[in-house]
């Protein structure tokens, strides 16, 4: 057992550190984490989408975007582990992929997974290098833990082409994408989970309207977009009509899949702000026995972590699949980011209750608590979370269903 | 044995009940959130028609002359409605520590205003980060002027006056309290944002601005640690108003939301975490009724009780707030649903009047003290 | 608000409280004090004689099982003078444990579905102890599912034939009496096909085997019946309405209000309030000040629950649901601290045999007890499923044996 690189490893690693100390986006970085006069973050969407384009672009140009894909599709046909490298090295400069996260992560290996040759030749390159974003379609008003439970309609027009109709809700970054992926039904006859069927399409497509909804924090983040006969040629069908379920479970694998993606704990942030932070004593936080108790706490369970990512590294360091270990991931994090950030306001004592924006420990700490609020739903709820890991992992019966079986247009849809 | 409200007080939670529910939704809630104005003019005017302003305060100053248990039926009222108004700076503080302590001329001054809804009032003590101590306080006064910086005042934007927390001289014993007209001279504030803008807070610098002295000099810190305490008392009971309602919102969501074919709230992981609210907002009520007990008794246990209902209530409101987000899935995430106003609530009222860890420690201290006694 | 007594109530604590002083067997004081959780240990004298005798002396002054009419060996008395006696009663009442489960939850069943004559004769040796009762509710297959049990009884004549097993029977092996819940008919959904009965656990056929629990005692006992013969007037209840008849007993268990349930916080309190580490006083470590203010609130917010629900049998209504929160905070209380304190206990070695009493002892009986705390008369799990559904009105959790005929319902998982 050892944290060493191979010796190939350590070579990819100076290459690509080289490259980066080459091409460093501190230009782009420092547009990033601009601030206001009065402490808030300066840069609007349009400035992250523009400087995050720039350093993709830099990336692409230089054969460091989305390293593990094939070279036609715009990749580096990289192995997993020299990904891991990749990322370990790009460091903070990571933030910069943010809006690509969605769209690289999960709609390009659906499209490379389902689409025909001359389609992933066409749109896999530019959403390698950046200049196209994509955003994933799933959830809608009444299907989000239970996708299968989705509504919008396709339906077969007499030329070939589909016809969509219907509303999806929290499609994060829908306002800035140009393309998605879309899971629809195009039969609500059969069983919930056989009538669906996936698209790709352009977001500027007519009939598409994206509306942002405002989120708790005051922010927004994510959309409802809203389809009105959307006409999506059949080419764009991505695998067979009524296998949706199956083409989506491959995109969540590869949600799930993303390995060595540092998940935000708020550990560092909040270890930080305790070593600096005077108690009214005029003691640091951190010399305090129940702050240390807390931080402990946490810490042990972020470097857990940390250490299950790198046993999950290093199966893929010797070209064999993860186990199923790294599905802790958020939900070990998510409601610790959410404690974390409360334990940091308590420290304050009633200013802890001041609004501060920026990027200061305290600044992260505080928009952490409006932020862990999502964490603990994007993505598969801390609740699903603990399904999956009871069912998948630990091999216990799925939960009783009352709606396998039955044709979707008779499962009932009103609670009370 | 009789640890619960009279008959004639849960008639009145049921007057504040209906008056909050016709006059203080979510609706009234969020146009402070989201407007210009930094409290609701119209409810605070009907909370003094009512006589819910003045209802602790003596009939010789304009009040109801109610005593402290009615107080409490209103506070849990107040909480649960979120209002968004200076209730708690006005009445559990400014207008609790003029009765302890106050002149008669201040009570007749300010007393009679705060019950018709022509005053309002708040408490200046934190100066900086950190919980309260007796040290931390810089803000000073000679010659019956007071100068300073006090970094987070709740209503302390609207109010008509406050009292200070400030020290003549530099000793152990020379924190005062005093009574600053905010609309006087040497006084300048600015509105600070929280993280629930539903209620109202300022920086205010005080510079040479008249003063007069409350209650003893010297005696500043246990005047306000004893205003603190009768004032933690209260704000539980908004605590286990706010948890309450947090706790039926989620599961009334519970009942109404299908996912896979099913109510949510027929899934025991949905069943089981609010089973759990249910818990603990039940062990803070049962802890705030005793705090209650004890603030309207004068007891001498009322510290460690108040200590006691503010622990177990901020829990309790910081739980049922944050589940019940959880328990709306994206909803729960949206500006629309009102889950966030909840949290918003829960989060400020963790930290005014002192964080958490602040009166876990206090609580821990006096059970110690009586323990040893 | 207030904690006083009505004048009726004064009235009624004084004269037990003079007859508490005047007879309380103070012999027992000290070792009841020192008793750790869930077993009382005697210095001097056999647990179960000394019990009965308390029992005993108490029924003779009309002090035994206070709300239970005369004729049946009570006292006719108010709920609210019960919880008044077991105040006063205090310390002594940990000398009731043998008789719990048959004053709690046989005797009310008796009293419920039991015939005149059958009354009559029971439940006055019950009420004074001299006849000790066990519930034989739970199975192998069945505990928290209770209404999946096997035990099976068939007519035979005028009487029932019963065999099978139970398993986690408190106080078999020290048991005259006990109901019993059987299954009569395997042909109907589950609930439907169970009868309850009473026997005497003295009849030919039943073999009793103690199961040594996980703290090394042996509370409770498998119970195997052969054959056993149980006249059909002993039946309680019609047939086929045992589910029914069970949910007497269980409601029972859960009324017992006043009960207060033991954290542990008091023990630890002081505890920590001598207990120093590195020189210091333990109690002023912050770490430990959170921890503690943690626990004390649970305590504390237990006790006024339960003050809130004696305040509403004191003005005569029934109390509202508060009150079924008590074990589940309790259970997982006592484990937290019992755990925190053997964490404590380590390296410093703080716990020590002080003042005759052994707090390692002390906490490490909790640690155990609180094993079974968690599990006994509804787990953790199913009392969240009460509250969800009982009192939140959340739906019932999707069934799949309900409409099913008993011996169609599966029975292995995999
Ligand atoms: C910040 C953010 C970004 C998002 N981005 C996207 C995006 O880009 N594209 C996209 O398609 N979606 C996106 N989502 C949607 C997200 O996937 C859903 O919100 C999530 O799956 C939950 O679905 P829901 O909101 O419908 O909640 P529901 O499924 O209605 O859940 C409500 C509650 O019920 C519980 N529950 C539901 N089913 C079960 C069960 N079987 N067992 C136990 N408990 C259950 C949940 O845990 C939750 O507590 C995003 C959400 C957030 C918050
Ligand atoms: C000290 C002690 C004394 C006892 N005394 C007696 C006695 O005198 N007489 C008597 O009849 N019985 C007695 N019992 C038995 C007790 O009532 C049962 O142990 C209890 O009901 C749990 O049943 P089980 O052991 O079969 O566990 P199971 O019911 O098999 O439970 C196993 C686990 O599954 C969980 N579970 C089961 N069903 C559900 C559900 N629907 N939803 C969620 N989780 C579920 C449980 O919470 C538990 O975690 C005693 C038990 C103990 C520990």
């Amino acid at each position: 057992m050892n944290f060493d690189d191979t010796p190939q490893e350590a070579e990819f690693r100076k290459l690509a550190r080289t490259w980066i100390e080459a091409n460093r986006p501190d230009d782009l970085l420092a547009v990033l984490e601009a601030l206001n006069p009065d402490g808030s973050k300066k840069a609007s969407t349009a400035d992250i989408v523009r400087v995050s384009k720039a350093w993709q672009k830099r990336k692409a140009d230089g054969g460091w975007a989305c390293l593990t894909w094939p070279k036609e599709y715009g990749g580096r046909a990289a192995t997993p582990i020299q990904r891991v490298i990749w990322d370990q090295e790009e460091g903070a400069y990571g933030q910069l992929s943010q809006p690509f996260a969605i769209g690289q992560g999960m709609c390009g290996p659906t499209v490379m997974a389902y689409a025909d040759e001359d389609t992933k030749r066409r749109l896999l390159p530019p959403l390698a290098s950046g200049e196209d974003v994509w955003c994933q379609l799933f959830s809608e008003p009444a299907g989000g833990s239970d996708v299968a439970g989705l509504r919008t309609r396709a339906e077969k027009q007499d030329n070939g082409d589909w016809l969509i109709n219907g509303q999806k809700i929290w499609t994060t970054g829908a306002h800035f994408c140009d393309y998605g992926i879309v899971i629809t039904r195009n039969d609500p006859t059969v069983p919930k989970h056989k009538g669906l069927t996936m698209f790709w399409l352009d977001m500027k497509s007519p009939g598409v309207e994206v509306r942002p909804i405002k989120q708790a924090s005051g922010h927004s983040g994510f959309n409802e977009v809203y389809f009105t006969n959307v006409r999506i040629p059949d080419s764009q069908r991505l695998g067979k009509v009524g296998d949706g379920w199956n083409v989506s479970i491959t995109t969540l694998m590869n949600e799930r899949f993303s390995i060595g993606a540092r998940v935000a704990t708020g550990v560092p942030e909040f270890f930080d702000f305790a070593s600096s932070y005077r108690m009214p004593d005029g003691t640091l936080a951190i010399e305090d026995a129940s702050v240390r108790a807390r931080l402990a706490t946490w810490a042990s369970r972020s470097n857990g972590l940390k250490y299950t990512a790198y046993r999950a590294i290093s199966a893929l360091s010797r070209g064999e699949r993860p186990g199923p270990e790294n599905s802790i991931g958020k939900l070990v994090s998510a409601p610790m980011m959410q404690d974390i950030a409360m334990a940091a306001l308590d420290l304050q004592g009633p200013e802890g209750a001041r609004t501060i924006d920026g990027a200061t420990p305290a600044a992260k700490l505080y928009q952490q608590l409006y932020h862990a609020i999502g964490m603990r739903i994007a993505g598969g709820t801390d609740e699903v979370m603990r399904n999956i890991i009871a069912e998948r992992v630990l091999g216990l019966p799925a939960d009783v269903r009352v709606d396998k079986d039955v044709p979707f247009n008779k499962i009932p849809t009103k609670g009370r | 044995m009789n640890f619960d409200f009279s008959d004639e007080q849960k008639q009145l939670r049921d007057e504040a009940r209906r008056f909050l529910d016709e006059n203080c939704t979510t609706k009234e809630v969020r146009a402070i959130l989201e407007g210009k104005d930094v409290y609701d003019r119209k409810l605070w005017k009907g909370l003094a028609d009512l006589g819910l302003l003045g209802i602790a305060i003596p009939e010789e100053f304009g009040g109801a002359g109610a005593g402290r248990l009615e107080l409490c039926i209103v506070a849990e009222e107040i909480g649960r409605a979120l209002a968004p108004v200076p209730y708690s700076s006005t009445v559990y503080l400014a207008s609790e520590i003029l009765l302890r302590a106050g002149t008669d001329a201040q009570k007749k001054e300010w007393l009679p205003k705060i019950a018709k809804g022509e005053a309002i009032g708040a408490l200046a003590f934190v100066e900086g980060p950190g919980n309260p101590t007796p040290g931390g306080m810089k803000a000073s006064v000679s010659g019956g002027k007071l100068s300073g910086r006090k970094t987070l005042v709740a209503d302390g934007g609207v109010a008509d006056f406050a009292i200070v927390a400030a020290r003549a001289g530099s000793g152990e014993n020379t924190l005062s309290l005093y009574l600053v007209d905010l609309k006087g001279a040497g006084v300048t504030r600015a509105n600070v944002e929280t993280v629930d803008p539903t209620r109202n807070h300022a920086e205010i610098t005080f510079a040479n601005a008249p003063a007069a002295l409350v209650g003893n000099e010297g005696e500043g810190w246990t005047l306000l640690t004893q205003a603190l305490d009768r004032a933690a008392v209260l704000v539980a009971f908004e605590q286990i108003g706010g948890a309450d309602r947090a706790l039926y919102m989620a599961r009334d969501y519970a009942l109404d939301r299908m996912a896979f074919g099913r109510q949510i709230g027929s899934f025991q992981a949905i069943k089981h975490i609010l089973a759990d609210m249910y818990v603990s907002a039940t062990l803070a009520r049962s802890n705030a009724y005793y705090g209650a007990w004890a603030l309207s008794t004068d007891a001498g246990e009322l510290a460690e009780a108040a200590a006691n209902a503010r622990v177990s209530a901020t829990q309790a409101f910081q739980l049922c707030a944050k589940q019940n987000n959880q328990v709306h899935g994206g909803m729960g995430f949206t500006w629309e649903a009102d889950c966030h106003l909840f949290y918003r609530r829960s989060n400020l009222l963790a930290l005014t009047l002192g964080s958490l860890s602040w009166w876990e420690d206090a609580l821990i201290e006096r059970m110690r003290k009586r323990n040893a006694a | 608000m207030n904690f006083d007594d009505t004048p009726a109530e004064a009235a009624f604590r004084a004269e037990a409280r003079a007859w508490i002083s005047a007879n309380a067997p103070r012999q027992y004081e000290d070792d009841l004090r020192a008793s750790p959780f869930g077993r009382v240990v005697l210095k001097n004298a056999d647990i179960i004689a000394a019990s009965k005798d308390w029992q005993r002396k108490k029924a003779d002054a009309g002090w035994a099982c206070l709300h239970w009419p005369k004729e049946y060996g009570g006292r006719g008395a108010t709920p609210i003078e019960r919880v008044i006696w077991s105040q006063e009663e205090g310390l002594y009442g940990k000398l009731s444990s043998l008789f719990i489960i048959g004053h709690g939850m046989c005797g009310p069943t008796m009293m419920a579905y039991a015939s005149e004559a059958h009354k009559k004769t029971r439940l006055p040796p019950l009420a004074s102890g001299q006849e000790i009762w066990c519930q034989l509710f739970s199975e192998p297959a069945s505990g928290s599912d209770l209404a999946g049990l096997r035990t099976r009884a068939e007519k035979s004549g005028d009487d029932w034939i019963v065999n099978g097993q139970k398993v986690w029977t408190s106080g078999a092996h020290h048991s005259d009496w006990a109901i019993l819940i059987t299954r009569t008919d395997p042909d109907v959904p589950k609930h439907k096909g169970l009868t309850m009965f009473f026997l005497n656990m003295k009849s030919p056929g039943i073999d009793i085997r103690p199961i040594k629990q996980s703290n090394g005692q042996a509370e409770f006992n498998e119970v195997y019946f052969n054959d056993v013969r149980i006249p059909d007037h002993q039946r309680l209840g019609k047939v086929g309405d045992g589910w029914n008849v069970s949910l007497t007993t269980l409601m029972n268990e859960r009324l017992s209000i006043g009960a207060s349930m033991p954290t542990g916080f008091p023990e630890l309190f002081d505890l920590f309030a001598r207990l120093t580490i590195d020189g210091r006083p333990a109690i002023e470590r912050s770490d430990v000040r959170a921890k503690l203010a943690n626990w004390a609130i649970r305590a504390n917010g237990l006790k006024y629950t339960s003050y809130r629900s004696i305040s509403a049998l004191s003005r005569g209504e029934m109390p509202g649901p508060e009150n079924s929160i008590g074990k589940l905070v309790a259970g997982a209380t006592m484990q937290d601290i019992a755990t925190f304190a053997a964490d404590m206990q380590g390296p410093t070695g703080a716990m020590k045999k002080s003042e005759g009493v052994d707090e390692a002892g002390l906490f490490q009986a909790m640690l155990m007890r609180s094993i079974a705390t968690r599990i006994e008369g509804g787990t953790d799990e199913i009392l969240r499923n009460i509250i969800a559904e009982r009192v939140l009105a959340l739906p019932a959790d999707v069934r799949v044996d309900k409409d099913v005929p008993f011996n169609r319902i599966p029975t292995r998982g995999r």
